[in-house]
């Protein structure tokens, strides 16, 4: 029983670890603010979501369980809020979304 | 042992958005890699106490998860109104607006671009 959630956690642990790793590779290598906020928005919700579901399947019912999916649901409501909200003060602020490919001359390599 | 792999996992995402936050053109970027440096910091700080076999490090991840909100929107309103003080929830005029009302002599239109939702 201690093997299968172990297993199960690190399933949960190893997909988190994927989506953090590609987000964080998309922040690095999109070309354009407003893509990187796409990248910045998978890694908050699911490479949090996926981590902390791990955790909790391998800490089970208690109360440090409980506190770690307090800190599951804050991060996957106020992310998107602050990506979002980034995003819009861009535009505000006069930041051109790249519409057209310019050959990945910005940034992009 | 998963944990301890989960973290190496973390520095790399965080030394990717590190590369991002020394690199981006506009502060925004910045912004957005400062972000991302705080969440993985978040799940190491937690990934962290697993691998030590103390779980109670948890209570360091809400603080800081609710420091990463309130310091993302500080920075959001320091470059939205041009200041953390009671703005009157105005934007920050644009300079076109400033050149424009310093020719025509009225300053009631430069506030209300934007206001109500910052």
């Amino acid at each position: 029983m201690t093997m299968l959630v172990e297993i199960v956690s690190g399933l949960f642990i190893l997909l988190g670890v994927i989506a953090l790793i590609t987000g964080s590779l998309g922040l690095v290598k999109l070309p354009d603010l407003f893509s990187r906020t796409h990248a910045v928005g998978m890694m908050d919700t699911a490479g949090v979501g996926f981590i902390i579901l791990g955790l909790i399947v391998y800490e089970g019912f208690t109360l440090v369980s409980v506190k770690l999916a307090l800190v599951g649901i804050f991060l996957f409501f106020t992310s998107p809020i602050a990506t979002h909200a980034v995003a819009q003060v861009a535009l505000r602020s006069g930041v051109k979304p790249q519409l057209d490919d310019d050959g990945g001359k910005d940034g992009g390599s | 042992m998963i944990f301890a792999a989960g973290l190496a996992a973390c520095g790399v995402a965080l030394i990717l958005a590190l590369v991002r936050a020394m690199r981006g053109p506009t502060p925004f970027d910045r912004l957005l890699a400062v972000n991302a440096i705080g969440t993985t910091v978040i799940l190491g700080i937690a990934l962290h106490g697993y691998a030590l076999g103390r779980p109670e490090f948890v209570d360091i991840s809400i603080l800081y998860a609710v420091i990463n909100f309130i310091g993302t929107f500080a920075v959001l309103k320091l470059f939205n109104t041009g200041g953390l003080g009671d703005t009157g929830g105005r934007a920050k005029p644009d300079l076109d607006d400033i050149a424009a009302d310093g020719q025509a002599g009225n300053s009631g239109k430069a506030g209300t671009k934007g206001g109500g939702r910052s």
